[in-house]
């Protein structure tokens, strides 16, 4: 179980390799890669966070998701500062005996972390994004 | 008590963080004693429904209370992910 909030990039391919060496018991690893899209605007933004009160928020998606689906492992890794259209913003690892639980714990994970987790997107030229109403709308179907 | 302000919020009023000495019960009443402080914190409180707030880092409600807080954070909704 993990939590990261950093400015470096990450490589899906060695976190995934975190949560599975050593253990064969893992039947589905599912990962989602969040990149940045190029926008009319400029291709860069700026990504501000809230230090500490991000991690708390993402550390409670997760408990909240480990509450719904029995997950082997979890970890969420999201960044900030300036990014660049194509780079990784954000990764979330799911592992579970058997596919369905790794997939729904995900996307839930992904839809608490879009619009509960504080972070801003500002982009250059456009200024700070809106926030959409489908990622408010997306939480009702947990409930 | 120590007030934060991020994204648009953190511009409109021109710091990111400051130490607020108040009497203020809830965090309506924070908003409406900074509001009548300078028309900079008029213009970032204009559009309540554009405004998220935190009491210690908990998301939470304009009417929630501040009693024993130490950290009230003002910002847009979020866009993460």
């Amino acid at each position: 179980m993990a939590v990261l909030v950093q400015a470096e990039d990450f490589d899906v391919g060695a976190e995934m390799a975190l949560i599975t060496t050593g253990r064969a018991d893992i039947g589905a690893l599912v990962s989602f890669t969040g990149l940045v899209r190029e926008m009319a605007g400029g291709s860069e933004m700026v990504l501000e966070h809230y230090p500490g009160m991000t991690e708390k928020a993402l550390e409670k998606i997760e408990a909240d998701a480990r509450g719904r689906w029995a997950l082997q492992d979890c970890r969420i890794i999201h960044r900030y500062g300036p990014l660049a259209a194509g780079a990784q913003i954000v990764l979330v690892i799911t592992a579970s005996p058997h596919r369905a639980a790794a997939f729904e714990a995900a996307e839930f994970i992904m839809d608490f972390l879009k619009s509960r987790a504080p972070f801003w997107k500002k982009e250059a030229g456009d200024g700070w994004v809106d926030a959409r109403e489908a990622d408010e709308a997306a939480l009702g179907r947990w409930t | 008590m120590q007030v934060l302000y991020f994204a648009w919020m953190r511009e409109r009023i021109g710091v990111p963080k400051e130490e607020v000495e108040t009497s203020a019960e809830t965090v309506a009443e924070l908003v409406e004693e900074l509001k009548a402080r300078e028309a900079r914190y008029a213009a970032a409180f204009a559009d309540m429904a554009s405004v998220r707030v935190a009491v210690d880092q908990e998301l939470t409600e304009l009417s929630a209370s501040l009693a024993g807080a130490r950290e009230v954070a003002f910002f847009p909704p979020m866009t993460g992910g």
